[in-house]
């Protein structure tokens, strides 16, 4: 599903990923974790098209297709989806047209007419009790006044109903209180198919109590350096990124 | 200015215009008209067509629009035409009394019949014939043709307009939708002078569209004079809409007395030099008055609105939301004069201006002026100039978003907020609508026409 091979990118000119690579196949869940400043955000936003970030060289496939060719619109419509580790407010916006825009960008992208307007809202009811967001919100500008938790919520509702293939969660769990991280886990979990996978990029283990990974990758200096199941978050919560650092030679 | 040997050429050309057409202005205007003429040339002289010098006009070049020859045509026969032939308004369920006026004439076969009691609509002419001391009231007394030379050529060149008068307690429900046409197979310049009189304990609402049926280069120079008495509401939305090409010059002077309620509400749509004089006088105790103007300009378009707001008594509250949305090589202006005067204590007044540029070539200049000389007063004044906030901009199309959509949508959330203080529903959802159209695009001055003589 999705091919990353040698990448390398920078943001306003330090180059912060060095050559990663990383396979994802359908129906996985990916952990990506590492230390402040190992390139975790930066590898989110280049793969979701983010013009802040350079591209210096390597490839990135996605279900056949030259990803970095492709608009960020054009990236979400084939199936990507990322999870903002700050989602940005938009007064004036509203949750429902934002909403109702984007799932009907995505039919028409697939040939699909437009979602009839009973059809659109009994979608969003039902996709709205998965995060158990709070129904006032959706009549609100998109996030604006919306705490912390109820932004994360809100990406994962937005993920709902957009029903992509690959997601990417960029620190979900950073600024959650233990009960909205257990709904932002399960919403992410019911969402969990055969034929979509995950990336999960988080600083600490928690989120993997809820998310369970089938992989683990540890980012350091812009590369995967150590894969492993599982039990390597655990290794790393216990103790420390320091241990990976004397590994490397530091 | 006030150097007769420093006449600019574009003053002495209107100077010509007058002196020659003045034997028919004269002949088809009412004496109470007439009479006030010759002061308006001598006012009008002395000021002179303001160059950029000139400091109310330093963003807004008169001179470059008066420096050539323009037509006047004094006669009332220019209103002949068949307007209804040419011209329906598209507005669904607004449900109105519409009065039209064709080049500052008002329009002989407009059927106001079903008018409520109390509620008087007629031209400036019939209203001098039947109603003098009504409008005597208000012409020329609160405003003063020596302090804008644009209102001297009005009282120069004006020959008739629109008056309304809503007696005491009457509460007009229906809101009036005047529809001012421009239209002739030359260019021309066209005057047109209201007085709008609300005795106490009234309200009305007036929606008033500037619309182009021919596509001549016009001058439309439109005064309105408005006496809002004790606990009085009026409503005044006007939605510029005319061919690129035209210059609309308008003024709408205001004078509240106590507890009276005034919303003000400009639309600019389309227009070639667009320069909107709002002054305002709160001008008895606990009055109110709240004006709100959004702007979309592109190509050549330049438009100016200019706001006087006085607060003469104490415990009046104001407050102004300005929006521009340019683009091309456009220019926007928004100049707001607050000024407090003595004894106007406890006055609230509050003005905001928030202006997004979408290309490198548009311009926005704004200056917002507070004169305060009072010590007990809650004022403050806001003003923003800038593009769309890329990150959100990321954010709508990382949701599959298409740019130009996320675009359009951040524009329109920026522009509509002004939108949802007007307080006619039908009006509002049209103007939001053409407000979507011309945002993308897809509009022309002509809109709501049937004819498509500019599209």
């Amino acid at each position: 599903m999705l091919k990353i091979k040698d990448l390398r990118a920078s943001v306003e000119g330090k180059q912060i990923l060095n050559g990663l690579n990383l396979e994802v196949k359908p129906g996985e869940v990916h952990a990506i974790m590492g230390p402040n400043g190992a390139g975790k955000s930066t590898l989110a936003n280049v793969l979701s098209g983010n013009d802040k970030y350079d591209i210096i060289g390597g490839s990135v496939d996605f279900g056949g297709n030259d990803l970095l060719d492709l608009s960020p619109e054009n990236r979400s419509r084939e199936g990507l989806f990322l999870s903002f580790q700050y989602p940005v407010e938009i007064p004036g916006v509203s949750m429902v047209n934002f909403l109702k825009t984007a799932v009907n960008e995505h039919r028409k992208y697939r040939n699909l007419p437009p979602l009839k307007a009973g059809d659109f809202l009994k979608m969003m009811r039902e996709k709205k009790e998965l995060v158990h967001i709070d129904s006032t919100l959706t009549n609100r500008s998109v996030n604006e006044g919306f705490s912390g938790g109820e932004k994360k919520k809100n990406e994962i509702f937005q993920m709902a109903m957009l029903q992509p293939k690959l997601s990417i969660l960029d620190e979900t769990d950073s600024g959650l209180d233990i009960d909205a991280l257990r709904i932002v886990a399960n919403g992410v979990n019911a969402l969990k198919s055969k034929d979509n996978a995950t990336i999960v990029v988080t600083h600490y283990q928690r989120l993997l109590d809820y998310i369970v990974p089938d992989y683990v990758h540890i980012l350091y200096k812009g590369r995967i350096v150590k894969t492993a199941g599982k039990e390597l978050a655990l290794e790393l919560e216990e103790k420390g990124y320091d241990w990976i650092k004397e590994e490397m030679g530091e | 200015m006030s150097d007769k040997n420093a006449l600019n050429n574009a003053t002495l050309a209107l100077q010509a215009l007058y002196l020659e057409k003045k034997g028919a202005i004269i002949d088809n205007a009412p004496d109470f008209l007439n009479e006030k003429r010759d002061a308006a040339l001598d006012s009008f002289l002395v000021q002179g067509v303001p160059s950029k010098k000139v400091e109310n006009y330093k963003y807004t070049n008169l001179v470059e629009v008066f420096d050539r020859q323009w037509d006047v045509v004094a006669s009332k026969d220019d209103a002949n035409i068949d307007v209804e032939e040419v011209f329906q308004c598209d507005v669904p369920d607004l449900d109105t009394f519409t009065i039209l006026m064709v080049n500052g004439w008002y329009y002989p076969k407009n059927d106001l019949t079903a008018l409520p009691e109390g509620v008087t609509v007629c031209s400036l002419q019939e209203a001098f014939a039947h109603h003098k001391d009504l409008v005597e009231e208000v012409y020329c007394r609160y405003t003063d043709h020596t302090k804008d030379p644009v209102l001297s050529l009005n009282g120069m060149f004006a020959q008739d307009g629109l008056f309304v008068h809503v007696a005491k307690n009457v509460i007009l429900e229906r809101p009036l939708q005047i529809i001012n046409l421009m239209n002739g197979d030359s260019d021309r310049m066209c005057s047109q002078r209201n007085v709008v009189l609300l005795e106490q304990g009234s309200q009305a609402k007036i929606a008033v569209c500037d619309h182009t049926l021919s596509n001549q280069a016009f001058v439309f120079n439109n005064m309105t004079e408005v006496l809002v008495k004790e606990n009085a509401s009026l409503d005044v939305y006007n939605v510029q809409n005319q061919n690129n090409q035209t210059i609309n010059l308008s003024g709408l002077n205001i004078e509240q007395q106590s507890n009276s309620n005034v919303l003000t509400h400009a639309v600019v749509l389309h227009g070639g030099v667009i320069r909107n004089n709002l002054t305002i006088n709160l001008n008895g105790e606990n009055a109110n008055a709240s004006m709100y103007g959004i702007s979309v300009a592109d190509q050549e378009q330049h438009v100016d609105n200019f706001t006087t707001i006085y607060h003469s008594k104490p415990h009046c509250v104001s407050n102004q939301v300005y929006k521009n949305v340019m683009s091309g090589n456009s220019e926007g202006v928004f100049t707001g004069c607050i000024h407090v005067l003595p004894y106007a204590e406890k006055t609230a007044a509050f003005q905001q201006n928030n202006s997004l540029l979408l290309t490198e070539t548009a311009q926005m200049n704004t200056k917002p002026q507070l004169i305060i000389d009072n010590d007990d007063v809650k004022c403050s004044h806001g003003a923003t100039v800038g593009q769309i906030d890329e990150e959100a901009l990321f954010y709508l199309r990382s949701r599959g978003i298409g740019e130009h959509e996320a675009r359009l949508m951040m524009i329109f959330a920026f522009a509509h907020d002004v939108l949802s203080n007007l307080r006619i529903e039908p009006l509002r959802d049209r103007i939001d609508q053409l407000l979507e159209r011309r945002l993308r695009g897809e509009d022309s001055p002509c809109d709501s026409c049937a004819i498509e003589c500019n599209s």
